[in-house]
């Protein structure tokens, strides 16, 4: 006797389409704070992202130029390479920043906005943020921007033209996890573009938390590059956020506090 | 005669006339992903080879490092 072989997929999700792109993954991820780039490499192989976030800095004057750059790791032809203004606190700076890595990268204008306002906590300065989002649309950018979890300022930051709205789980890279889920499912109810948790991922469940809440995706760094094992943590971090979207696709079942009820038949017990 | 400017903050000489096209490769970047900004405007990689640097243009020279 032959076994019965089940071959269901999974459903099919709907796409993720952002700033007129569609995207097969969820998961966003930094290059910041690998070993080295091999490791950068592998990791973000093995997450299945196909936005990968870089910083601009200037060169270091004097270093080898016959070492290679991280450009060269991750070729623009294979992931969307997506610049930050990680370390700007002026929207002055980050505007700046941006014109400069627009030129670097041949033209192309999907950036990721951030412009911090403190550099304990590195909580982001709304009003800045929001006057660099204005300057940088009106320059025909296609800004991704990282936010408080304010639903108000989300709504804002919205109208202004910024095709995804990236609020934070918790501070940038302290990997304190989902801190404030109902904030974020405002700013999911109320977003008619994608809403994608950017800091405070610590683990897999966090990204999936995030998911389940009905995020579009995920973006992290630190909970990658600082795990024990950085490349098997980006695994677990695709499977992660996978699971989390299709468990909300799914819809959970309804919460129902004190009442156990058994899943298996309570007649035909044995005496 | 020299040229003083300030490169990434730090301030450099160049022998004269220096193209743009001149200092990306004395940093070892020709070719390479740069973008370069001078007094605070873009230059396009088209200018590299036309545009001279003056007494005390402010040059930025960047790429893309790591980050998240």
């Amino acid at each position: 006797m032959g076994k019965i072989e089940a071959h269901v997929a999974a459903p099919l999700d709907t796409p993720f389409t952002m700033g007129g792109e569609t995207f097969r993954s969820r998961l966003l991820v930094g290059t910041g704070k690998y070993r080295d780039f091999a490791q950068t490499r592998d990791a973000i192989e093995a997450s299945g992202a196909q936005i990968v976030t870089v910083a601009i800095r200037r060169t270091n004057i004097g270093q080898d130029p016959d070492q290679p750059s991280l450009l060269d790791v991750l070729d623009p032809q294979r992931y969307t390479i997506l610049p930050n203004t990680a370390g700007c606190y002026s929207a002055f700076e980050a505007v700046r920043t941006l014109r400069l890595a627009r030129e670097l990268l041949d033209g192309h204008n999907l950036v990721k906005l951030e412009v911090l306002g403190s550099q304990a906590t590195l909580f982001p300065n709304m009003p800045e943020t929001l006057m660099a989002a204005k300057q940088l649309v009106a320059d025909g950018f296609r800004v991704m921007v990282y936010c408080s979890d304010d639903p108000v300022q989300a709504r804002m930051l919205e109208d202004i033209g910024c095709v995804a709205i990236m609020p934070l789980a918790s501070l940038i890279g302290s990997g304190m996890g989902i801190l404030n889920p109902w904030n974020l499912r405002i700013i999911i109810d109320e977003a008619q573009v994608p809403v994608i948790v950017d800091a405070g991922v610590g683990t897999a469940s966090d990204a999936a938390i995030a998911m389940e809440l009905g995020c579009d995706g995920v973006l992290m760094n630190t909970a990658i590059a600082m795990a024990g094992d950085p490349v098997r943590m980006a695994a677990a971090m695709g499977q992660a956020v996978s699971a989390g979207r299709n468990a909300f696709l799914a819809g959970r079942m309804a919460r129902k506090p004190y009442q156990a009820s058994a899943s298996s038949p309570t007649e035909g017990l044995i005496d | 005669m020299k040229v003083p400017i300030s490169l990434n903050g730090q301030p450099r000489e160049l022998p004269a006339p220096w193209h743009i096209a001149d200092l990306v490769a004395d940093l070892g970047f020709t070719g390479k992903r740069v973008a370069v900004e001078v007094n605070g405007e873009i230059v396009p990689k088209s200018r590299y080879g036309s545009t001279c640097l003056a007494v005390d243009d402010r040059v930025e020279v960047v790429i893309a490092v790591g980050g998240g």
